[in-house]
């Protein structure tokens, strides 16, 4: 609840309280029913949104009490401001305008980008207000000097030695982007122009994009309602340069008596400093990348609890028909260690686990035990990949697919499949022999028996078997799909801004889940089924659980949209990605932001978790695959090979395997197993937050397979390792 | 219209000029200031970046690299901005550039909404989305089926298609010619086959497996010109296929040709004939086609290993694709190939004879090319002398012809290049009605001294008879003011022609539309005829007498009696033609050193000439030339 506003800090310790004792309390629903209107992506609520709640004494978490009442009461949202007036026990004449004015200005524009990391260097003083977070540029120099200072520091940069240069070349960018929106702030438009003719060739060829907005905009009044430069203005562009560097960089400054850069510098950047060894080109080009420059050391420093739940122990019943089928073959019969095995490894807790009941989950019913059988049964027949032992792949064409597949998904067992339409609909097919069937109508489910032994299958509708079926409800193409794990319910999202409960039984829809109110580009169950995620265009992504009609979690954060969300496979964390090129990795506990990721060159649109739940690996439009240690919160490789967007990643289930889908038309598999290996040798130089990325892709690379014209948007290993792709043929 | 630009060339801004901004503001009776109208058109310069910029959001969670109308539609509406109607083709819509000044649009044609309402035609039975799936990789290693290929296993159909399917192609490829009519005929018209196009591609991508068989690849030929006529398919990127289907029948030498008792030939020029058909009707499928296409049939023609055929299909290939390829392509390549040709050519003796043949196969068809080219050149350039008005008459032939042209241009914007180019090239190119200031070729005079030079003789007796070859294209003769002289083609070009000359010529150009529109006869008479043998050798001997001295020229053949417009006639086959110096003989007289200055309306014997080839029967709805051998269904 941290992101949200109206809730604030100040709930949040009773909240935890609840999600320990009961997953459905209801006080998890108790957001406002606006909040998806508070955090729609204008300029104020998204910075308000990371109003930081843990650097807050408590003086502090009443201003922002204070000020969260009077965005509420600006915005005529008066039955809330009763609420949480009332909640909070305040006074009524507590909402002075004028006090509260100056308050939100403080409040609202603390860094959303730094998470609950304390400010440090010249955060908090002089934090200006959203609403003239433009008028920061209006103290201005001569327009025509700034070609000078500019020059003048990259005289500097070019001249100091070459371990300080790649550190200080940083500092290129962010004051390129600040110079040039003074200028154009203050109505220098020719300036501006040259300014950016002159020296826009020199930036990293991955910030092109952001480039490309930046000449675009050449007057004041576009400025405004630009809601990257917005970000790019209320957050502080985070630097990583070590000391000695950066003293050398200060001491330029001060004996030049540049103030111009120097307040830019104080004002717009976040300089991290740190001690020891100043960092190689090579080292900041892998990190760098992001809207907002790399993730603060601080943003990666909580605990993470990564480990595996442990298993349900179930009675493995003797999986008899097996046996007797193994036996009539002739062949002699097995013992069972396997079985051992697998109970035992899950019997041992993780230290690195959350405790069982961290996040309350939802109880297992009979058939979800049945499922496990089936799960454990299947995984003593799964091939052991690895580099010799590649998997065979299946490919799923969508034929005909005019209306546009945006998106797949397949049930765990494989057993279905199922695609979203850009026309709206999601249809779902059956992959096995096994027919999909309605559940009868009330009026025929009364004549049914209800004692007989197969009443499971006399419920349903003979007359409606059919291969697939066509779920018809939203208003706008489908951006992403999943399927609940019991494979009862099917979760569909939307450009239309909504995200849907679909039955498997009746092939209706549920529930309609409202909150996002632009599109969601997409959603994902949790393992453990009840909980889902999803993100879109707001730059919000919300936890829901599947009964409540309201988020439970608002993680809010990212600078753009949030393009994939993805949970943990321990159902305690949610990993998203973002057009701001940033994955961040959120508590679900407590709505935290525990990790940020940068060193993506665009926009992500593909995360899988490692089986083990220690790493995760992240695909992008810059056609990279990036591995990630979630434990020390570090990069820990990079795939190289794709040509196009990676839209699908997916770890073989003993992760041995890491394959990867995409535009490109091709599946490439990866040495997953060899990638974290040679890192675990490796000290991690954690203190600093460094890597030394050797660049071995061509190594890990096990295989490219071209499809027919077919981008692959989808990837999916089956429990015994088969590997199943799909996406549309596309002639 | 130009955020389409934007989105194409992503590097490139859209600009909007005030007097964009201007015009609009008086379609809409506000009549703006200078500065007013600039800040403005900056202002929405900048809304569209920032639109399209959204929008591509929506194109990339789409999963697709094509950023549709409908992506923009939504990036407007989200951020509440009404959204744009009427632009939601399908298809690319052509980019259009008006006649007069500089003024470019977007054809957006109106429609017809009652018509479209009680339409009959309606496309159904669109196939049905289904998943279909296929063990790709065994243990990540081994094809179980080669990468890249259209699938081929029917077995995914329904069994109504299934048996459809294997109706037709029994049909087609089976032996009672009657059912293959039959069989084509419903290709051509079924609305309900869309399902099955791929395996009909992959079933026609079989030309390779029997190039021995010419009748088999007649079939299948027609099989192509079926499924492009048929309105209800959407062809697609399988376009790409069919063209190289029919490319591989144009050019490749097949097994067929070995025995010189097999026409062959006439397979090619069918072959090129659907080329161009495929192109005026599908061209802008797929973009850079029409470039491919012209660096490989530029590739065959300079590699002097292919055997003969090949080249000769190269030669009706670039003559299919329209003048201008003739003139970008063959015509640059001409001097070079010559000699080799001359070789062959030369070559009396016995063993050569098949050879020789098939030379002068080659020898004919590249008249015919050049022939063309310089007709069509003349009359565009005489167009452009006369402000283009008269022209445009010329090209009324058949409505495919229509369909493409643009409104008012003489040459109209070929819908391929286009896609080839990117939409500012090809507008620099010579989309707009001033093209010669921007690529300069050949200067007519030049370019014909040069091709007399090569074909003496044959070539100013087939220019004359030129006009006549153009005009007799349209439907009614009545479109044409007879006058009654020829070669007014030459005058009127001597008028512009010092404007370009000395100006560089490598310019490429794509090739009119019109000029396949119109597209001529290329004859098989003129390859064995005896006539063209011996305006060949004559040729030759100019040559060997240093270039251009006509005297040599055996001309005592042409027996030329009548003055007057003269009754044509001759027969294929080519053991008489007459009286055809008749329109020759003064023309080149006067040419040689300083062509000649007076000025005339061609079309001399538009209506008179018959034309070397031309088939008497009525012109096919969609093929705008015949072909002397086209083969009837």
């Amino acid at each position: 609840f941290r992101a949200v506003p109206d809730d604030g800090g100040l709930v949040d310790a009773d909240e935890d309280k609840d999600i320990k004792t009961e997953a459905s309390n209801d006080s998890w629903g108790n957001n406002n029913a606006n909040d998806g209107r508070l955090l729609s992506p204008s300029p104020g609520s998204s910075a308000s949104a990371g109003s930081n709640k843990s650097a807050a004494g408590a003086s502090e978490e009443q201003q922002t009490l204070l000020a969260v009442l009077q965005f509420l009461r600006k915005n005529k949202l008066t039955e809330s401001v009763e609420i949480l007036r009332r909640e909070a026990g305040l006074p009524e004449d507590s909402l002075e305008p004028k006090g509260a004015d100056s308050l939100l200005s403080r409040v609202t524009a603390s860094s959303t980008a730094g998470a609950q990391a304390p400010t440090k260097v010249a955060a908090g003083e002089d934090q200006p207000d959203v609403n003239v977070v433009l008028s920061a540029y209006s103290q201005q120099g001569d327009p025509a000097l700034y070609e000078v200072y500019y020059s003048g520091l990259k005289r500097f940069i070019e001249s100091v030695l070459d371990c300080h240069r790649a550190e200080l070349s940083q500092v290129f960018y962010p004051l390129f982007v600040h110079m040039y929106l003074e200028l154009v702030y203050n109505n220098h438009e020719s300036e501006a122009k040259a300014f950016f003719e002159k020296f826009s060739g020199d930036q990293e060829c991955y910030y092109e994009d952001d480039l490309r907005v930046l000449s675009s905009l050449t007057k004041k009044e576009h400025m405004r309602g630009n809601e990257t430069l917005l970000d790019f203005r209320t957050s502080k562009f985070v630097l990583r340069i070590s000391r000695d560097s950066y003293q050398l960089l200060k001491r330029h400054l001060q004996e030049r008596q540049n103030n111009q850069i120097w307040n830019i510098i104080q004002e717009h950047l976040y300089i991290d400093i740190f001690d020891g060894m100043p960092r190689s080109k090579s080292q900041i080009d892998a990190m760098s990348g992001s809207l907002a420059g790399e993730a603060k050391r601080e943003a990666n420093k909580a605990k993470v609890y990564y480990g595996l739940l442990k298993e349900p122990e179930i009675e493995l019943p003797l999986d008899d028909e097996d046996e007797e089928a193994e036996n009539e073959e002739g062949k002699p019969k097995k013992k069972k260690p396997k079985k051992d095995s697998l109970g035992s490894k899950s019997k041992k807790q993780d230290p690195n686990a959350p405790s069982q009941n961290r996040i309350p989950l939802p109880e297992l019913k009979d058939s979800d035990k049945l499922d496990k059988i089936m799960y454990m049964k299947e995984a003593t027949k799964r091939i052991r990949l690895g580099p010799d032992n590649l998997p065979s792949i299946c490919f799923y064409s969508f034929l005909n697919a005019y209306q546009g597949l945006t998106a797949v998904d397949f049930t765990d067992d494989s057993s279905l499949i199922a695609g979203g339409f850009a026309d709206s609909t999601v249809r779902v097919w059956s992959v096995t022999p096994k027919k999909l069937r309605k559940v009868k109508s009330a009026a025929d489910l009364n004549l049914i028996d209800k004692e007989s032994d197969d009443v499971l299958e006399r419920i349903m509708d003979e007359k409606t078997a059919s291969e697939s079926k066509i779920l018809c409800g939203h208003s706008g193409p489908v951006y992403g799909i999943s399927f609940s794990p019991d494979r009862n319910y099917l979760l569909s999202s939307s450009e239309d801004g909504t995200v849907r409960l679909w039955s498997l039984q009746t092939f209706t829809c549920l529930v309609g889940y409202k909150g996002h109110n632009y599109p969601v580009w997409d959603t994902q169950f949790s393992p453990h089924g009840y909980y889902f995620v999803s993100g879109g265009h707001d730059r919000v992504a919300r936890l829901w659980a599947t009964d409540h009609y309201q988020p439970l979690r608002m993680f809010s954060g990212h600078l753009a949209d949030v393009t994939c969300t993805r949970f943990h496979p321990n159902s305690n964390y949610v990993a998203t990605g973002s057009s701001d090129r940033t994955i961040r990795l959120w508590d679900v506990l407590n709505g935290n932001c525990v990790r940020i990721f940068t060193g993506h060159k665009g926009p992500i649109h593909a995360l899988a978790f490692s089986p083990n739940g220690k790493f995760l690996a992240s695909g992008a439009t810059d056609g990279r695959v990036l591995l990630w240690d979630i434990g020390h919160g570090l990069m820990v490789g990079e795939l190289k090979g794709h040509t196009d967007t990676i839209y699908s990643l997916r770890f073989s289930r003993d992760g041995e395997i890491l394959a990867s889908g995409s535009m490109d038309n091709t599946v490439r598999l990866w040495d997953a197993t060899k990638a974290f290996d040679d890192l675990e040798t490796d000290d991690f130089t954690a203190a600093t937050g460094h890597i030394h990325l050797q660049d071995n892709s061509q190594e890990l690379l096990l295989g490219t397979y071209m499809t027919k014209s077919t981008p692959v948007i989808h990837l999916h290993f089956t429990r015994r390792n088969l590997l199943l792709a799909a996406g549309a043929y596309n002639p | 219209p130009h955020t389409e630009m934007a989105d194409r060339e992503e590097r490139r801004f859209a600009e909007i000029s005030r007097e964009s901004v201007k015009f609009m503001a008086e379609s809409t009776g506000v009549e703006l200031g200078d500065d007013v109208a600039g800040l403005l058109a900056e202002d929405v310069c900048y809304r569209l970046r920032e639109a399209t910029q959204s929008s591509s959001q929506f194109m990339r969670h789409a999963k697709r690299r094509k950023l549709t109308v409908e992506d923009f539609n939504r990036a407007l509406h989200w951020s509440n901005v009404e959204a744009i109607c009427g632009y939601g083709a399908q298809d690319t819509l052509p980019f259009r550039s008006a006649k007069e000044g500089e003024l470019f649009f977007i054809e957006d044609r109106d429609i017809n909404l009652v018509e479209l309402a009680l339409a009959t035609n309606i496309p159904k039975g669109c196939a049905e989305t289904m998943v279909r799936v296929n063990v790709s990789y065994m243990d990540g290693k081994g094809n179980l089926e080669p990468q890249g290929t259209v699938p081929s296993a029917v077995q995914s159909l329904s069994d109504d298609l299934l048996k459809y399917y294997q109706q037709i192609t029994r049909a087609i490829l089976g032996e009672d010619p009657h059912l293959m009519k039959v069989a084509l005929l419903d290709l051509q018209s079924n609305a309900k086959i869309a399902a099955l196009l791929p395996y009909f591609v992959y079933v026609i991508s079989g030309v390779k497996s029997v190039s021995h068989d010419l009748e088999q690849l007649n079939r299948l030929l027609h099989m192509v010109k079926s499924l492009v006529q048929n309105p209800y398919l959407y062809l697609g990127s399988y376009i790409r296929s069919l063209v190289s289907s029919v490319m591989y029948c144009i050019l490749e030498p097949l097994a067929a040709s070995i025995n010189p008792l097999n026409d062959h030939w006439t397979l090619r020029d069918y072959a090129a004939l659907l080329l161009s058909h495929i192109f005026w009707t599908h061209g802008d499928l797929v973009s850079g086609l029409y470039h491919q296409i012209l660096v490989s049939l530029q590739k065959v023609l300079s590699d002097p290993v292919r055997p003969l055929c090949s080249h000769y299909g190269a030669v009706v290939g670039l003559h299919a694709l329209g003048w201008k390829a003739v003139e970008r392509v063959l015509f640059p390549h001409l001097p070079a190939y010559w000699a080799n040709l001359q070789a062959v050519l030369d070559d009396y003796s016995v063993s050569n004879a098949q050879v020789k043949a098939d030379g002068h196969k080659v020898y004919g068809a590249i008249l015919v090319a050049v022939e063309r080219l310089l007709k069509m050149k003349a009359l565009s350039l005489s167009q452009q002398s006369d402000g283009g008005s008269s022209g445009q008459t010329g090209f009324a032939g058949g409505s495919i012809c229509y369909r493409v042209s643009s409104p008012g241009l003489s040459p109209p914007p070929e819908p391929l290049s286009e896609a080839t180019l990117g939409i500012a090239s090809h507008l620099q190119a010579g989309g707009a009605g001033c093209p010669l200031e921007e690529w300069t070729p050949v200067p007519l005079p030049a370019m014909y001294c040069e091709l007399y030079s090569f074909f003496g003789d044959s070539l100013a007796v087939r220019f004359s008879t030129g006009p006549g070859d153009a005009r007799k294209e349209p439907p009614g003769p009545t479109s044409n003011p007879d006058t009654t002289r020829k070669m007014p083609q030459l005058t009127a070009n001597l008028n512009i022609s010092p404007r370009h000359d000395g100006s560089p010529r490598t310019d490429p150009t794509p090739p009119s539309l019109a000029a396949t529109g119109s597209g001529r006869s290329l004859t098989r008479s003129c390859s064995s005829s005896s006539s063209v043998q011996r305006s060949r050798s004559s040729s030759r001997s100019g040559q060997r007498s240093a270039g251009l001295s006509r005297d040599v020229f055996p001309k005592a053949r042409f027996t030329s009696s009548q003055t007057g417009p003269p009754a044509f006639s001759f027969l294929i086959g080519g053991r008489q033609m007459g009286l055809r110096c008749q329109g020759r003989r003064p023309f080149q007289t006067n040419f040689a050193p300083t062509p000649p200055l007076s000025a005339v309306p061609p079309r001399a014997y538009a209506h008179k000439l018959p034309v070397i080839g031309r088939v008497g029967k009525p012109v096919r709805r969609w093929a705008c030339s015949h072909y002397s051998l086209h083969l009837p269904l």
